[in-house]
Order: structure tokens, then sequence, then C-alpha cells
């Protein structure tokens, strides 16, 4: 128990004083998700979509896969875009290891089945009360996307935000293609993993309580912008 | 895939964050950077040589990956044998005895095996093993982890497979954490045990034994092999971390008013 009592402590004065180093780590955890999960809503969404409403050979196989993408292990994805990005690797001349566009690429891979998987679900269910309308209307494949995104935007959203959660709180992966590495590529997650690593279990702790409250501080965000939850439409 | 990569580069483009001019990107070991050294060389060598070191913390078997595949400008670890096997396999271009620390075997401050009446390393291993007490291994093929075993080696029934030792497969410092919640002994080298920030109820029962003397070797990754490796960085910091002053700096590191590291680099 004391060592969470101290971790709340520790917590409250890194967030009270600004501590310099929490804010850098804190804003790249944050430039490297968000920038992974854009990414990766920008490729799931639109796959999840077509999905839905396309029916062609292997369907059931191609949503099995993409469902169990959903586990896949980050420190496999980490030790994949390692061996791309290495420098004795195909992608080794780009000089991206151990750089923050490393570490986005690592997580596009994370966070995309995961928005892929989801918004393909909601988007079906959508698609079974838009059917009639669409094929009646004379749709294109393209405007029916495009409809059911827009209608669909709220699940979607939540299919985002389930994105971002996974990114903002991986290790495995970031730890192997960003190298932990001070004032670089140094994150959140993998401070956590190094102040544990060194027995500071309160400070470790207290960076995890400054992690949850970046997560609920930015889904909060979201929510207001987009006016989910609103009288009447919950 | 193709559209991923043109993303990412895309993405340096907009992201990349402030690229120093001069950088060198070194593989340390565990235990050099828990020991908190390196907070003191680094800054240092910034303000000193200009040079700004980016270090990437693994194990020693994972730095020589790194190094072979030319990933880092330079290696820093302490692992002999397969430092002088880098270098024989063109990988490194030589091999620089930097400074040496020790190990000592930790353990819960009863000392149900009664390790601290030992003469030498080998007895007290065998003590552990007598007594049956649990031993955590750091089982990640580390140059902390070969040498245990190298130790293990030389008592008389070789490397234990019994339940009381138990490889975690983790870094210095989880390893530290796995022996405090478990009560069990384990090989660490000082600097880390004494930076580590929960002791509760161990301490340091065996030391000084000579063959636990732990040398550090820096080693250049061959710019024949990689030739974007920043050899002249490399270089520069060789010449500084060998330089008398540093040296002295280093000799003259304390935790707790107790000297961590022997230099011992050759001019």
């Amino acid at each position: 128990m004391g060592d969470i009592w101290e971790g709340l402590e520790a917590a409250f004065w890194l967030i009270v004083t600004l501590d310099p180093e929490l804010v850098q780590i804190s804003l790249r955890s944050l430039q490297v998700s968000i920038t992974a999960v854009a990414i990766a809503a920008l490729i799931g969404v639109p796959f999840g979509a077509w999905l839905a409403i396309s029916r062609f050979r292997r369907r059931r196989a191609t949503i099995a896969v993409l469902n169990a993408l959903m586990g896949l292990p980050p420190v496999v994805v980490g030790l994949f875009v390692y061996l791309l990005l290495s420098r004795s690797g195909p992608f080794g001349v780009l000089g991206l290891l151990y750089t923050p566009t490393a570490m986005i690429i690592a997580q596009v891979i994370i966070a995309t089945p995961l928005i892929a998987s989801i918004s393909h679900q909601a988007i079906r269910d959508l698609w079974a009360d838009y059917h009639d309308l669409l094929i009646s209307l004379n749709t294109t494949k393209r405007q029916r996307m495009r409809a059911l995104v827009w209608d669909g935007r709220r699940s979607l959203l939540t299919a985002t935000l389930a994105g971002f959660g996974r990114a903002i709180g991986e290790v495995g992966a970031i730890m192997i293609v960003g190298g932990n590495i001070e004032n670089a590529t140094r994150v959140l997650t993998t401070s956590i993993a190094l102040e544990t690593s060194k027995g500071n279990f309160a400070l470790a702790l207290g960076l995890g309580f400054v992690l949850i409250a970046i997560a609920i501080a930015i889904n909060l965000g979201i929510h207001a912008i987009s006016g989910t939850e609103r009288e009447g439409r919950w | 895939m193709v559209q991923r990569m043109v993303l990412a580069l895309f993405l340096t483009v907009l992201t990349s964050v402030c690229v120093h001019a001069d950088t060198l990107r070194m593989a340390v070991t565990t235990s050099f950077h828990n020991s908190g050294l390196s907070d003191v060389l680094l800054p240092l060598a910034e303000a000193e040589i200009g040079l700004t070191v980016e270090l990437v913390v693994v194990g020693t078997g994972q730095a020589l990956r790194l190094g072979r595949a030319g990933d880092v400008d330079a290696i820093l670890v302490h692992s002999k044998a397969a430092e002088i096997e880098f270098v024989e396999q063109g990988f490194g271009t030589h091999r620089r005895e930097i400074m040496y620390n020790d190990f000592v075997i930790v353990g819960p401050s009863s000392d149900p095996a009664q390790v601290a009446a030992s003469s030498d390393v080998v007895g007290a291993l065998s003590a552990i093993r007598n007594a049956e007490a649990i031993f955590v291994s750091r089982g990640d093929d580390s140059g902390t982890h070969r040498r245990e075993l190298a130790l293990w080696n030389r008592t008389d029934d070789g490397i234990p497979t019994e339940a009381w030792y138990r490889p975690v497969g983790a870094g210095m410092g989880a390893a530290l954490n796995v022996a405090v919640g478990m009560d069990a002994y384990v090989l660490s080298d000082r600097a880390s045990w004494l930076n580590f920030g929960r002791k509760d109820g161990l301490a340091v029962l065996f030391e000084g034994d000579p063959t636990l003397f732990n040398q550090y070797g820096y080693l250049p990754v061959s710019a024949a092999r990689h030739p974007h490796v920043k050899a002249q960085s490399a270089q520069a910091f060789e010449d500084w971390l060998t330089s008398p002053s540093t040296q002295a700096t280093i000799g003259s590191y304390e935790i707790d008013g107790q000297t961590l590291f022997v230099p011992n680099a050759k001019q």
C-alpha cells in the first residue's frame, strides 16, 4: 500500500511542478500515438467499411485473420519492424531505427487491425439497416462506404479511441524500435519500464498515473468536441 | 507496405526531432546504465567535446547484435570472449579497455546458506547449492549472466538445473526486483546494486574475490563493414573516455561513499 500512496504523491508533484522532463516525454508519447492512430484510422476505417459491404471468396477467412491480428503481441511487431528498419534490413538505408518515426510505424501496425475490426463490426450492423435503401438508390460502392462511415461516425470514433488506448499504453514494440533513448525516443511507457527496473516503484507508478490521466483527458476532450453523449442521444 | 513506407518517409520530414550536428549512438549494458555513471559522463562529453551520445540500453547479447547489424556506432559491454570474437569477425575495429567494476553476491540478510563465511566465490556458490537456497539468475545472455554461468561451471556440479535455481530472463534491475520479492540470492554488479532503490531485506553477502572483477570494453563498429557509422565520432568519444581527466572522473564516481569503477585504459 505504501508504494501506491507514494506513487500518487509522485504523480501529484510531477504534474503540479510541470516537471520539464515529464512534459517532454508526455508530449512525445502523444505525438507518437496520435500520429500513429490517425494513420491507422485512415487505413482501418475505410478497410473495415469496405469489408462490411463487400462479398468475396475468403471473406470469412479475412475477417477471422483480422480479428486474430487484434491480439498481435507488441513485442513481435517491434521485432518485425526492427528487422525491417535495421541497417542490415531491407529499409535500413532510410536510417529510421531509433527515431519517433520507427515508433509510429510499429504502432500503426498494432492499432490498425483493432480499428479495422471494430469498424467492420459497427458498419456491418449499420449496413443491415441501410442495405435496401442504398441498393435502391443505385449508389456506387464508394458512395455507400461514405454514407455508412459518416452515419456510423460515433461508433467509428470509439473504434479509433480503442486504437489510441492500445497505442498509448504499449511498451513492447516501441522499446525495441525506439530504444528508450533519453531526449530522443523516451516516452511515458518506456520510462515506466526503466524506473521499474531501477527499483523506483513510486516514480514508475506516478508516471503510470500521469499516463492514465492523459488518456482520460484525451477521451473526454474528443467526446466534448464531437458532441457524443449529448442529451437525448445516449 | 510500400504506402506505409512512403508515409513513414513523409513523417520523418514532419516529425524529425532536432537532429544534432554531432551524435554518437552507443549500445551499453543495463548494468553500466543502472550504475548512474552515464548520467555523469554524457553531459560532460557534450560540454567538453560537443558530442551528444545517445544510449541504447540493452543486454550484452543484444548490444553485440545491434553492433553486428550496424544499428549503433559503438558498443560498451563487459563480456571479454564475446568482444574479442566481435572484433575478430570484423564487426568492430578494435577493443579498448576502459574501466572495471566488480560483481557481488546479494542475498537475504539472514544468510540461510552461510555465504558470507566462504573463502572464495566457488565456495559461496557451493554453499547456496548445498542449502538449496533460491538463486535468481539473469538468464538473458547478458554479460552478467555469462559470467554467472562461468562461475557455476567452476563449481563441482556445474550449472544448476534444480527448482531452486530460477532464471528470470530479465535485466539487472528486474532480476533484483525478483530477488527482493523471493528473498533470493543473486549475482549483481556492485553499481546496479548500490543504485537500486528497493533493497528490502537484502544485503551484499560476498565480495572481493578477484575472479569477480568485471572489465568493460569499448568497441567502435567497423566503418569498413557499415559505411554509415560515425567512425570519427566514435574515435573522438574513445579518445575522450580514455583521456586522463575523464579517467579520473570515472575513478572518483561514488555512491554512498563507495567508489564503483576503477579506470584502467592504457594510453
